[in-house]
This record gives structure tokens, C-alpha cells and sequence, in this order.
């Protein structure tokens, strides 16, 4: 096995163990978080306003 | 990431993160479209000849100067995800929003393929030229994967990277002009010897128009970006416009650069790989050789890392509207990131990076972007009859209206002869498909829509309302 054959199968391996990564945190947000909550972003809600943050910055 | 991680969620609702300035916004738009000056305005040589293809980039330049102008005005105000979706549902209604939704997610899906394929190939010649036989394959999703993870952690080290990534593609294009000494005319480059005249007269330089969009294709999705850019009024005219002066710099020295090196005839069906890349070759410089290889590299890499985010961006936004199903609307409470929908449209794009030719992904997202830009001047008139200045506070108010949003209308009118020219099927089937994908919408859709809720900003009742 040479050093590019090592890398093809080095890139197989990381893309497999991020996707598994980001579908395990998936599968554990959606357990340990109401669907209420992850659901509850809405447009046109400024945070920065809403805080007072905006205004302490001169925004 | 620290700032990231610190945006923990305030009480039960959560929202995008509002972290990005002007100089994320300039990475976004400008990290989206670089990757069009290494590859793909190209063949605009190939259907007008040289002066064609610079034609061309004047003249869609111009087009997109104008939908930088109408986006900086309308997005500065209209400051929500999904850009042009959120502002035709203000603008114009449901249906129009849905299938300008529909043109985001697809243009830029699959302008991520393309951006994905085109590194993992880049991968394989590089290797190559080494002397070794590699699949592109492996790369291709390696690239992708590591995109995704890092849009799905979090968007400020994601356009932090691009910003990065993307300076550094557009340096290697002025290393590469200034390695040529253009200050010592036909040392290097031959201009007097390979410019020729239009080899297929004016019909020519018209269907020049089609690939000439690769020059600039992508700026406008800077807008996506208008929910979680801390003073969208400042940051998304300085960084968009910023952008559109960046790209029409890159889009005359990569034109001077390419046929001052490269026969017309040869550049015109360059399908080994780019054109910058090429003219580097040819120069017989080892380092120039490697910086633009860097380069192209660079900007595919940074053109599917502002796609992946945009996307996800439209197709959250679509979601959290119930245009789409509802669960899709999800913001990562720890990250702030939709991650559901970049979970989602990961194997969509893996599939056509990896089973579609490049040249059918890349019309696919050419003309979806270009329905999107024939959006952009009836959204425009209807913006300022609606709305006329003084009634809202507006960002940035664009001048000598309504002669941008006439002028765009016009361009786009001669761009789509100019597709039908050389795709007219695909144009053709493309339409069929939003046709067929409006009439899903109308008839069984628009039931889950909550209609009052369509209309989110604190504006006064629009004029005739």
C-alpha cells in the first residue's frame, strides 16, 4: 500500500467519523431538547435589541 | 468557536447567532463566486472569442453591479435568513417565496457539488502530476464532510475559514499577474499575437452572455447571512458591494492574464482543468505553478463552504415558514446553526458531486440563479411602491431607481436568449420543473402555511394595502 493509496482510505475514514459525528449530535439534541425549543427561532427577533446589546453598542 | 460555544440559549427560544461583521459578508459573497474566475468564464471565449468573453464580463458585470445594489437595499432591510425567500414572501406572496426558495437551495446545492467534484479532481491531478494514480472519489467527499462539520458547528469559524481561504485565492491571482510582468508587454504574455477578432461576430459574443454569469454567479447570496450579521444595515452594503468591486478586479486580471498566455481556441474548451491554473503552467514557473494550483484548490474549497452555508440557510428559513415541513425550521441549541437542514441536503449533494456531470450540475445552478435574478427588479418596484423611502428605515437606499431594476430586467431578458442558444433544453425542462413544483405547492402545500404569520417585520401597512 502506498502513501496515496493510505491517504484515499485516511479520507474515507475522517468523512465517515465526521458524518457520524454531526448524526450522533443530532440524535442526542433531538433527545435531550424539546421539540418546542429547537423550534422556537423566529424570524425578525432581534437579539441584540431584545437584550439591550444593540444600544450599549451604539447600534 | 469560543464566542460560538458562549451563545448558549436565552430562556426557551433560540435563534441564529448574531456574530458576523462586514468583512464575513465580503467572505461569503466573494468565497461563493472566486472558484468562476479559475473555471468556467472560460468557455465564453469559446462561444465569442477573447474580446467576446471580456464583453461578456462588462456586461454581466454590470448586471450583477445592479443586483448588488437591489440586495443591499432590500436585504439591509429585510434582514432575515433566507435572503430573497424572506424578501419576496414580504414583497410579492407565497408562491413567488416558494420558488425563489426553491432557487436558492438548488443553485447553490448544486454549485456545491460542482465546487466539491472540481477539488477532489483537482486532488487527483495534483497527485497525478506527481506521478501517482489517485481516485477522486475519496477527496471529493472528504471535502465536503469537512465542510459540513464545520458549517454545523457554528457560522463564524465557518466564514472566519472562508475569509481566510478566499484571500488568499484571490492573492495567488495577483501573484500570477504580477509573475508575468505585464510591465514588459510580450516578454511573457502575447497579447499582439493571440487576440484575434470576434470569431463568431455579435450572435457570438451574445451567447458569451451564458458563461460570462461565471465571473460574478454567486454574490448575491451574501444576503443569507442577513440574520446573523450583528448591523445588517451596515455590514451587508459594505460587505456585498466590497465584494462586487473585489470580483470585477479578479474578472479583468484573470481575462488579461488567460489570453495573453493561452490561445483562444484552446481556452475557449479548456476541459482538463482552469484556465488561471493553465496560464501558470505555461509560464514555465515552478512557484507559479504551485501557488495557483494552491489557488484554484482554495477557491473550490471556499465556494462549497458559502454554498453549504446559504443552502442551509434557505432551506431552514423555508422550513421554520412550513413551506417545507416544520422540523427542518431547528436551530442547533448549543451551536445556533440550522442543522437539520445542512444534515439534510449533505447526501443530496454528495449524490450529484458524485453521479451527475459537472456540466449539467453547473447549468442547473446557473439557471436557477438567473430566475432568481429576474426576481430581483420586480421585488425591486414592488419594495419602493410599497414601501416608498421615509415610511421604513432602510440600511442603504440605492440610487437613480428605478434604471438598475430596468437595466436587470433588460440583461436578464438578453442573458436567457443567450442560454437558449446553447441549453435551451435544459432551460426548458428546468422551467417544467418549478411549474410542476408550484402547482405541489398551491394545491397541497399552502395548506400547513400559516398565513398571518407570513409578514415578520415591524414595518407600517404597506401603501394600497
Amino acid at each position: 500500500m502506498d502513501f496515496w493509496q493510505i491517504m484515499e482510505w485516511a479520507a474515507w475514514i475522517i468523512s465517515a467519523v465526521l458524518f457520524g459525528w454531526m448524526f450522533i449530535d443530532f440524535l442526542k439534541v433531538g433527545r435531550e431538547y424539546s421539540e418546542a425549543m429547537l423550534l422556537s427561532s423566529r424570524e425578525g427577533i432581534d437579539e441584540l435589541e431584545l437584550f439591550g446589546e444593540g444600544k450599549k453598542k451604539g447600534h | 468557536m469560543a464566542e460560538q460555544a458562549a451563545g448558549q440559549p436565552q430562556g426557551q427560544q433560540i435563534n441564529l447567532l448574531k456574530v458576523l461583521g462586514p468583512t464575513h459578508v465580503w467572505a461569503l459573497g466573494v468565497g461563493i463566486v472566486l472558484v468562476g474566475e479559475f473555471m468556467g468564464w472560460n468557455y465564453a471565449v469559446g462561444k465569442g472569442g477573447a474580446y467576446g468573453a471580456l464583453i461578456a464580463c462588462w456586461v454581466i458585470g454590470l448586471l450583477y453591479t445592479c443586483v448588488a445594489m437591489i440586495d443591499s437595499e432590500i436585504t439591509s432591510t429585510v434582514a432575515a435568513a433566507g435572503g430573497q425567500y424572506a424578501q419576496a414572501k414580504h414583497t410579492i406572496g407565497p408562491l413567488m417565496a416558494f420558488n425563489v426558495g426553491l432557487y436558492l437551495v438548488l443553485a447553490y446545492t448544486m454549485l456545491e457539488a460542482g465546487d466539491v467534484l472540481v477539488a477532489g479532481q483537482l486532488v487527483q491531478i495534483g497527485a497525478g502530476e506527481l506521478g501517482h494514480n489517485v481516485a477522486f472519489e475519496p477527496f471529493t467527499i472528504l471535502c465536503l464532510m469537512v465542510l459540513a462539520w464545520l458549517n454545523y458547528r457554528g457560522v463564524f469559524m465557518t466564514l472566519t475559514v472562508n475569509f481566510v481561504i478566499t484571500a488568499a485565492a484571490f492573492l495567488t491571482i495577483i501573484i500570477l499577474f504580477i509573475g508575468l510582468e505585464p510591465w514588459h508587454p510580450e516578454a511573457i504574455m502575447k497579447h499582439s499575437e493571440l487576440l484575434t477578432g470576434l470569431p463568431y461576430g455579435w450572435l457570438g459574443v451574445i451567447a458569451a452572455f451564458h458563461f460570462g454569469i461565471w465571473y460574478y454567479l454567486g454574490i448575491e447570496g451574501t444576503c443569507q447571512a442577513a440574520e446573523e450579521v450583528r448591523s445588517p444595515g451596515r455590514s451587508l452594503p459594505l460587505g456585498t458591494i466590497t465584494g462586487m468591486i473585489t470580483l470585477a478586479i479578479a474578472a479583468g486580471l484573470t481575462w488579461y492574464v488567460s489570453v495573453g498566455m493561452l490561445p483562444w481556441e484552446y481556452l475557449g474548451w479548456d476541459l482538463t482543468l482552469a484556465p488561471l491554473y493553465d496560464a501558470a503552467r505555461v509560464s514555465g514557473s515552478n512557484f507559479l505553478h504551485v501557488a495557483l494550483f494552491v489557488g484554484t484548490l482554495f477557491s473550490a474549497i471556499a465556494s462549497a463552504n458559502g454554498c453549504i452555508n446559504d443552502a442551509a440557510r434557505a432551506w431552514f428559513s423555508m422550513g421554520r415558514d412550513r413551506y417545507l415541513p416544520l422540523w427542518f425550521g431547528a436551530v442547533h441549541p448549543r451551536y445556533r446553526t440550522p442543522f437539520r437542514s445542512i444534515l439534510f441536503l449533505i447526501p443530496i449533494a454528495a449524490v450529484f458531486a458524485l453521479k451527475v456531470p459537472l456540466a449539467q450540475v453547473i447549468t442547473f445552478s446557473i439557471l436557477s440563479g438567473l430566475l432568481n435574478y429576474t426576481f430581483m427588479p420586480i421585488n425591486m418596484f414592488k419594495f419602493r411602491r410599497m414601501w416608498p423611502l421615509g415610511s421604513i428605515r432602510r440600511g442603504f437606499q440605492h440610487p437613480f431607481h428605478p434604471f438598475p431594476a430596468i437595466l436587470l430586467m433588460s440583461l436578464c431578458i438578453i442573458t436567457y436568449f443567450a442560454v437558449y442558444l446553447g441549453y435551451g433544453r435544459q432551460l426548458l425542462a428546468m422551467m417544467a420543473f418549478y411549474i410542476v413544483a408550484s402547482l405541489w405547492f398551491h394545491f397541497y402545500r399552502y395548506r400547513f402555511v400559516r398565513r398571518g404569520d407570513q409578514f415578520t417585520m415591524a414595518w407600517p401597512r404597506p401603501q394600497g394595502y
